[in-house]
């Protein structure tokens, strides 16, 4: 049954081992900033103030934690899934050590004060350009990897990357286009003025959470939990409707962050109610996850990468029921600019994005080596609480400091002036900072678990590339 | 939509608006299959080993869901300002405008019924001027601080110490209309030295510590080039803003490295006219409440 050929796990190593890595960076210094907000007198120095680290804080855990733990899982699921050696290995070799380069850079600039102020795609001309350059190659390599596959249908995982690197890369290069003020200069200004420049920020913004945060994510979903669970997909149905219906509708929701402002009404219209219409297809690939455990739930007592994957897909089914709920006009006035868009916002990124890619790097980690199993399963379900309680946490607190926030804000008195001053509700938020503070830190500490079961796992350990499959006989 | 000559980007939203959704419900309608008797079927292929699918149909109350997020959608669009600029009155400006009205009946009399009262009266009324301190909070605070003590380049309301005048009628001009002050720079005409010179001799117009004979020397560039809006015995004027040099309030501080950055490069400084937007009988009572800061 097996040929000579082996997949090309080098590449999956390599972006496996800098997920854990850069996940402890981001998450540090969301853990700083988060301290900053509760004793101000943190902010020591101008580079390492809040505002310098709080773009470096997103942008490390979006696009260098995320973002290695969807090229190691797509190339990873790609080539298993089409029985076939990746396509263009030099290419391959490219984009990690390109995107590592990237994500020094961003390290390096945004506490230097280099910034577009444009939010998640702060990294200034000349990095948005390799930026651009190592996704092209990323998508050489996935797709021409599709084109050489061993068998007729695409799984369904890698629909969701397709679609992910294709969105992203339209994404990145309309939003980001800018004039730089000289070729000599970092200093660039956008190509798009006003009103359409915030448009096209959150068009591009929003689509940031749809398709890298949401997309990507769901292509290593629809692998991970029938793999963990050895359960076949729920329903192939399900997955083709809310794939197409996803895809369609998350390209319209931008606009719901821009709520009463000077964007033109009907635009606002049409954000809010494709975010509505969002919901059905966004809970389609939870009920095909959780579903597809049917039968082996008690699966989930004993095996902690199963408790990662399938906490995961219930924070995603709970923020994309809060997202839809938010974009409301009337919901929106109330929770817009507070802690509850933050809450909302780690509901996802902790809950969804990093509980589904621990799990995934969980699975993925031995395996590099020959082995099954990581070096320690207790450690596994020791992070998994740490972890879970941390979101908790922070989503909890993050909401009632929202809502706090949202109704002092418009507390009027009997004469019609504001019950509170802004300072005041400030004031109010701190015991929560604190909390959240708290929350954050003990996410932190599940990733250092994480990273010295990884030590333990690899130490003395070759690497290993296991042999490519040859296809079941009626498929190939 | 000012920004744009023609309706033809609005056409060409609402044209892929309209497809977009008809795709869903194509979507959803060519996959509502019933559930047939007995087992689920596997969909046939397998990849890797084992990854196989079954073909469930979909789960009826999703279906319900989208079904119901579909037709909130075109109501919504419908009624709403949703293909292009249709349905305007019932679009965010109006609502504005009703708020505004609303909230102008309810509470307008509250103020209005000061408004022929003398600002001194207003100041010594209780129930004035906890409204009066309300608005301070909200409108004034982010500036003047909380105290009303100012901070750098933001004046302290608390000391009887005026840059454009402290009586009723100044300080009611100064919040409807804003202010915007000036100082030219200096720099160039003096040069450093120069410069220095002047700022030693100001420091000694209030009694601060300077160096006598550079406090010497600058008088003379004092007198030609800064008499003519600080004044002769340069204790300001309060027509152009400029501030009294003699006592112990400094806007921007008085140290002898900032009075150089002061005269080097000039000041410029503005305060936001308030009286459009809070209107007349507000303003009345601010006036009252920041003067009674002041009259302690």
């Amino acid at each position: 049954m097996q040929s000579q050929a082996t997949y090309n796990y080098k590449v999956v190593r390599q972006f496996s081992i800098m997920t854990v890595v850069w996940g402890i960076v981001g998450m540090l210094v969301g853990v700083i900033a988060a301290a900053q907000l509760v004793w101000p007198e943190l902010n020591v120095h101008e580079f390492l103030h809040f505002g310098r680290l709080r773009p470096l804080h997103t942008n490390a855990v979006i696009f260098a934690f995320g973002g290695c733990a969807l090229f190691a899982t797509s190339y990873y699921v790609v080539q298993r899934t089409c029985h076939t050696r990746l396509f263009a290995p030099g290419l391959a070799a490219f984009t990690f050590w390109g995107w590592q380069l990237v994500i020094v850079l961003a390290a390096i600039t945004l506490p230097l004060g280099y910034t577009t102020s444009k939010e998640y795609a702060e990294l200034e001309w000349p990095i948005d350009i390799l930026i651009a350059v190592v996704w092209v190659s990323y998508a050489i390599v996935f797709f021409g990897t599709i084109a050489k596959r061993k068998v007729s249908h695409i799984y369904v995982a890698n629909w969701f990357f397709g679609g992910f690197i294709l969105t992203v890369a339209l994404l990145h290069i309309v939003n980001s286009a800018a004039i730089p003020i000289s070729f000599t200069s970092m200093k660039s200004y956008s190509a798009y003025a006003g009103v359409q420049d915030a448009m096209v920020q959150w068009w591009y913004g929003h689509n940031a959470v749809g398709f890298f945060l949401t997309a990507g994510f769901l292509g290593m979903m629809y692998y991970f939990v029938p793999k963990q669970a050895d359960r076949p997909v729920y329903s192939y149905r399900l997955s083709v409707v809310h794939f197409w219906a996803l895809i369609f509708t998350y390209m319209w929701a931008g606009p719901h962050h821009l709520h009463y402002t000077a964007l033109p009404d009907w635009t606002q219209s049409v954000g809010m109610v494709f975010s509505l219409i969002l919901l059905a297809p966004s809970w389609g690939g939870m009920i095909n996850g959780v579903m597809t455990l049917s039968g082996a739930w008690h699966k989930l007592r004993t095996d902690p990468i199963l408790k990662f994957l399938i906490t995961a897909l219930s924070f995603y089914g709970m923020s994309t029921f809060e997202g839809p709920m938010m974009s409301i006009k009337t919901v929106n006035a109330l929770s817009h600019y507070t802690d509850w868009t933050v809450g909302h916002v780690h509901s996802g990124a902790l809950g969804w994005v990093a509980m589904i890619s621990i799990g995934s790097i969980y699975f993925l980690l031995p395996r590099m080596y020959g082995k099954t199993e990581m070096y320690s399963v207790k450690l596994i379900n020791a992070h998994f609480w740490i972890a879970t309680i941390g979101i908790v946490l922070y989503i909890a607190s993050m909401w009632i400091s929202g809502v706090m926030q949202g109704l002092m804000w418009r507390a009027t008195n009997a004469d019609g002036t504001l019950t509170y001053s802004f300072v005041e509700s400030v004031k109010a938020s701190y015991p929560f900072w604190t909390i959240r503070f708290v929350g954050g830190a003990l996410f932190l500490i599940g990733m250092l678990i994480m990273f010295y079961n990884m030590v333990k796992t690899i130490a003395g350990q070759k690497a290993y590339e296991a042999p490519v499959l040859t296809p079941a006989a009626a498929h190939a | 939509m000012a920004d744009f000559i023609s309706g033809f980007w609005n056409m060409y939203v609402m044209v892929l608006v309209t497809l977009s959704i008809l795709f869903c419900v194509f979507v959803l309608v060519s996959n509502m299959t019933k559930r047939e008797k007995g087992p689920v079927e596997l969909h046939g292929h397998v990849w890797d080993e084992t990854l196989a699918e079954y073909n469930n149909p979909l789960p009826r109350w999703w279906m319900y869901l989208f079904w119901i997020t579909i037709f909130f959608a075109i109501v919504y669009l419908a009624i709403y300002p949703g293909f292009g600029d249709k349905n305007a009155h019932r679009g965010q400006l109006s609502q504005y405008g009703t708020e505004m009205a609303q909230a102008e009946e309810k509470y307008g009399p509250i103020f209005a019924k000061y408004r022929d009262m003398d600002v001194l009266a207003v100041a010594a009324d209780p129930e004035a001027n906890a409204m009066g301190k309300r608005m301070f909070l909200t409108y004034c605070a982010q500036c003047h601080g909380s105290a009303a003590q100012g901070a750098k380049s933001f004046p302290n309301l608390t000391d009887d110490e005026w840059l454009w005048g402290g009586d009723p009628e100044t300080i009611k001009a100064t919040i409807t209309g804003g202010r915007m002050g000036v100082m030219t720079p200096f720099g160039p005409v003096l040069g450093a030295e120069g410069v220095k010179d002047v700022a030693n001799y100001v420091r000694s117009l209030s009694g601060l510590a300077h160096d006598s004979l550079r406090a010497q020397r600058g008088k003379e560039g004092f007198e030609t080039n800064c008499v003519a809006c600080h004044g002769a015995d340069a204790t300001g004027n309060p027509l152009l803003g400029a501030p009294n040099l003699t006592n112990k309030s400094w806007l921007y501080g008085s140290s002898e490295a900032t009075i150089i950055e002061t005269i080097t490069h000039g000041r410029t400084n503005q305060m936001p006219a308030f009286g459009e937007f809070l209107g007349e009988d507000k303003v009345h009572l601010l006036t009252a409440y920041v003067l009674s800061l002041s009259k302690k």
